[in-house]
C-alpha cells in the first residue's frame, strides 16, 4: 500500500489535429480504486486504452514501478481491462473463457483448472462453469469478465464504465460486488464512468477530466466538499452557484458581499491563490447544507425566498425557490416521515445555511 | 377459420397460389430432368418406362467420367484456394488502413460485375500467351484453377467482409489483452466467430467453379474438358437420357455440399 504502481507523464493523444487527451500527468498508488470521471467524450476511454495499450500516446510516456512501459504491447502488460462491452467469447463456455489467459501462458493443466475454480468462486459463478455465454444474463457475463481478467492476477485491472450496462439495483449490487472484490485480491482498479455517485461511493481517489484534461484529482469527499474550479463543483452533485465579490482576505477566510439579503458574510476558507480584496469570484452551497424555514435562523447567512416548484424524489423533496433579486436556488429535504406534506407552491420563507458551508470558487 | 393476422401471408389463398407457382417454374425443370433421366428411351421425349441404365452408360462413358473427376479436383482446388484468398483479403481489408483502400476494394468487385465472357476471352488471351501447354494431369488443370479463382475469391471476399463488419473488435483486443499475441487472437477469437461466412463463401465457390462453363469453356483444353463442358458438346448432339443422368449427379453434388454446410453451421450454432 503507499508506493506507486502506474506514473503517466504528461500523455497527449491526437485524432488528426484534435486532442482527445491533452497532457496529462497522474500517479497511482498500488491498491488504489481510482475513478475517472467526466462528461461524454472527454477522452476516459482513450486514456484508458493508452493505459492498457492498445493505443499508443502522441506524445508522453506511461511508467510501471519506474519502467517505461508506453511501447509494450497489451499482451506483455501486467494490466488488464474489462472492457465496456464485456468482450465474453461467444463460441466458448465460460469456464473456457475464464481460462483462455492462463492458457495463453501455457500452465500446466492441473494448474489452470483449481485456479479456474478459484477465480469462478471469486466472482461467486462457479455453478456457470459450462454455460455458453448467450446463456448468461448481462450481470453474469460481467462476471465472468471480472474472472478472467482477475485469474492474470495482474498488478491493475481497467474498467471501462463496468456498470452501464445494468439495471439500477444490479448496478447497486455490482457496486458493492465489486468494492469486495477489489479488497480481496488487492490489485489496484481504474474504473471509467461518468456516473457521479458511483465514482464517489467506489473509489479512494478521482480524476475529474473535460475535454482532454484533469481539472481535479482528489479523495471522494475532498472532491465534494472542496471542489477547485466551478467545472467540478457543478459536475459533482448540485450545487446553488453565484457571483460574490472579496472585500477582504482575512486571518483564516475571506469576507464576501454576497449581495442580496446576505450582505457581507465572513467565510472560514483555505486560501485561494492569487484572489484579492475587490476580486469578482464565486461561492456555492450544497442544496443539502441548506434549510428552508418560515423565519431566518439567526445563526445562518441566506436569502429570503418565495417557493416556486418542487420535485418528489421519494426518499427526499426538491425545493426551486427564488429569491427577491431574481436567483434561484435549491435546497434539499429529506422525507423523514411518512405523512409529511412538507412545502405549498407559493411559500414564503427563507433559504439560509451556515457560513462554513459555503464554498469559494475563484474559477 | 378466423381472419389470417396482418402478417400471416401463407393464411392467403393469393399468397399460396404465387409461392406454389414460384416453385413450379424454380423447380420443374430440374424435377422433369431428374425424372427423364431414368426414362427408358434414347428420345428423351416419351416416357418410357423407368431404368437406370443411363447412369451404367454414363459411369462407362469413359470421357464423362473424366470430365467428372476434373470437375471435382478443379472446384474442390478452387474451392481451398480461394477461400483462403477470400478470407486474408476481407481481413486485411477489415484490418488495415492504407492508401487507396476504397479503390481497392472497387477492383475487387470488379470480377463479380464483369460480364463471365469478358472474363472468360481475357483468360484465353492470357493463357495463350504465358502458360505451356501439354502438362499432365493434374497440372493441366491450374490454368482452369487460377482462372476460377480470379473469379470466385471476390465473392467469398465480399461475404467475409460483410460479417466482419458487424463484428465487435473488443473481442480481439481482449484475447490480446489476457495474453495472446495478434496472430493468435486472430486465430482463437476472429476466425472462430466468422466461421459461418467462411463456410458460406467456400460452399459458394465450390458450386461456382462446379457449374462454371463460359469461363470454362475459354480455358479448357482437349485434355482439360469439365463436366459441364463436356455436357455441352453430348448436348450438341442430342440431349439422350445420359446427359440428363450426368446433370442429376451434378445438381446431387450441389445439394449435399448444400446440405452439409447448412449442418456445419448448425452444429457451430448449436455449441
Ligand atoms: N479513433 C478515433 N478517431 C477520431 N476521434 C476519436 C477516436 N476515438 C475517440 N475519438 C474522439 O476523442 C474524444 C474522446 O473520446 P473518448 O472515447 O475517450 O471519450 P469518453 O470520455 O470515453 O466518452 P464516453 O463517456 O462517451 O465513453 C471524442 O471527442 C471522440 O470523438
Ligand atoms: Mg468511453
Amino acid at each position: 500500500m503507499g508506493k506507486t504502481v502506474l506514473s503517466i507523464e504528461n500523455i497527449v493523444k491526437k485524432f488528426g489535429n484534435v486532442a482527445a487527451v491533452n497532457g496529462v500527468s497522474l500517479t497511482i498508488q498500488d491498491g488504489d480504486f481510482f475513478a475517472l470521471l467526466g462528461p461524454s467524450g472527454c477522452g476516459k476511454t482513450t486514456l484508458l486504452r493508452m493505459l492498457g495499450g492498445f493505443d499508443s500516446p502522441t506524445s508522453g510516456h506511461i511508467f510501471m514501478d519506474g519502467i517505461d512501459i508506453t511501447d509494450v504491447p497489451p499482451n506483455k502488460r501486467q494490466i488488464n481491462m474489462l472492457f465496456q462491452s464485456y468482450a465474453v467469447f461467444p463460441h466458448m463456455n465460460v469456464e473456457d473463457n475464464v481460462a483462455y489467459g492462463l492458457r495463453m501462458e501455457k500452465r500446466p493443466t492441473t494448474e489452470i483448472n483449481q485456479r479456474v475454480q478459484e477465480a469462478l468462486a471469486l466472482v461467486r459463478m462457479e455453478e456457470f462453469a459450462k454455460r455458453p455465454p448467450d446463456k448468461l444474463s448481462g450481470g453474469q457475463r460481467q462476471r465472468v469478465a471480472l474472472a478472467r481478467a482477475l485469474i492474470k492476477k495482474p498488478r491493475i485491472l481497467l474498467l471501462d464504465e463496468p456498470l452501464s450496462a445494468l439495471d439500477a439495483k444490479l448496478r447497486g449490487a455490482m457496486q458493492t460486488e465489486l468494492v469486495r472484490l477489489q479488497q480481496t485480491v488487492g490489485i489496484t482498479f481504474i474504473i471509467v464512468t461518468h456516473d457521479q455517485d458511483e465514482a464517489l461511493s467506489m473509489a479512494t481517489r478521482i480524476a475529474v477530466m473535460d475535454e482532454g484534461s484533469f481539472c481535479q484529482v482528489d479523495a471522494p469527499r475532498v472532491l465534494y466538499e472542496a471542489p477547485s474550479s466551478r467545472f467540478v463543483a457543478d459536475f459533482i452533485g448540485r450545487m446553488n452557484m453565484h457571483e460574490c465579490i472579496v472585500i477582504a482576505e482575512q486571518d483564516n477566510g475571506y469576507c464576501i458581499n454576497a449581495g442580496g439579503d446576505m450582505g457581507e458574510i465572513s467565510v472560514r476558507h483555505a486560501p485561494l491563490p492569487g484572489v484579492r480584496a475587490g476580486d469578482k469570484i464565486y461561492y456555492g452551497v450544497r442544496p443539502e447544507k441548506v434549510i428552508f424555514s418560515k423565519d431566518k435562523p439567526a445563526d445562518n447567512v441566506g436569502n429570503a425566498v418565495v417557493l416556486e416548484n418542487y420535485s418528489y424524489h421519494g426518499d427526499e423533496t426538491l425545493l426551486y425557490c427564488r429569491s427577491q433579486d431574481g436567483t434561484l436556488w435549491t435546497c434539499t429535504l429529506t422525507n423523514d416521515r411518512r405523512n409529511f406534506t412538507p412545502v405549498n407552491v407559493g411559500e414564503l420563507g427563507w433559504l439560509t445555511w451556515a457560513a462554513d458551508n459555503m464554498i469559494l470558487l475563484a474559477k | 377459420m378466423s381472419k389470417p393476422a396482418l402478417l400471416d401471408y401463407a393464411a392467403r389463398w393469393w399468397m399460396r397460389l404465387f409461392l406454389a407457382m414460384f416453385f413450379l417454374l424454380l423447380y420443374a425443370p430440374i424435377v422433369i430432368l431428374i425424372i427423364f433421366s431414368f426414362n427408358d428411351s434414347k428420345r428423351n421425349i416419351v416416357w418410357r418406362g423407368a431404368t437406370g441404365k443411363y447412369y451404367a452408360k454414363a459411369w462407362a462413358n469413359d470421357s464423362l467420367i473424366e470430365a467428372f473427376i476434373n470437375s471435382l479436383t478443379i472446384a474442390v482446388a478452387n474451392m481451398i484456394v480461394g477461400t483462403l484468398l477470400g478470407v486474408i483479403t476481407a481481413i486485411l481489408l477489415w484490418r488495415f488502413r492504407f492508401p487507396a483502400k476504397k479503390a481497392v476494394e472497387g477492383v475487387l468487385a470488379l470480377p463479380i460485375v464483369i460480364p463471365e465472357i469478358c472474363m472468360g476471352v481475357a483468360m484465353l488471351v492470357f493463357f495463350n500467351k504465358w502458360w505451356p501447354n501439354n502438362l499432365v494431369w493434374p497440372l493441366n488443370l491450374v490454368n482452369i484453377i487460377i482462372a476460377h479463382v480470379t473469379f470466385t475469391f471476390p465473392f467469398v471476399a465480399v461475404i467475409v467482409r460483410g460479417q466482419l463488419a458487424g463484428l465487435n473488435r473488443e473481442f480481439e483486443l481482449a484475447a490480446m489483452d489476457l495474453g495472446a499475441s495478434e496472430w493468435r487472437a486472430m486465430i482463437d477469437v476472429l476466425l472462430p466467430q466468422i466461421k459461418p461466412s467462411i463456410i458460406a463463401g467456400a460452399l459458394i465457390a465450390f458450386t461456382l467453379s462446379l457449374e462454371d462453363f463460359v469461363i470454362t469453356y475459354f480455358t479448357a483444353g482437349p485434355d482439360s474438358i469439365t463436366l459441364p463442358v463436356k455436357i455441352n458438346s453430348m448436348v450438341r448432339f442430342s440431349v439422350t437420357p445420359e446427359v440428363n443422368a450426368a446433370s442429376t449427379i451434378l445438381i446431387i453434388i450441389t445439394i449435399v455440399a448444400v446440405w452439409l454446410a447448412m449442418r456445419i453451421q448448425k452444429e457451430k450454432t448449436n455449441g
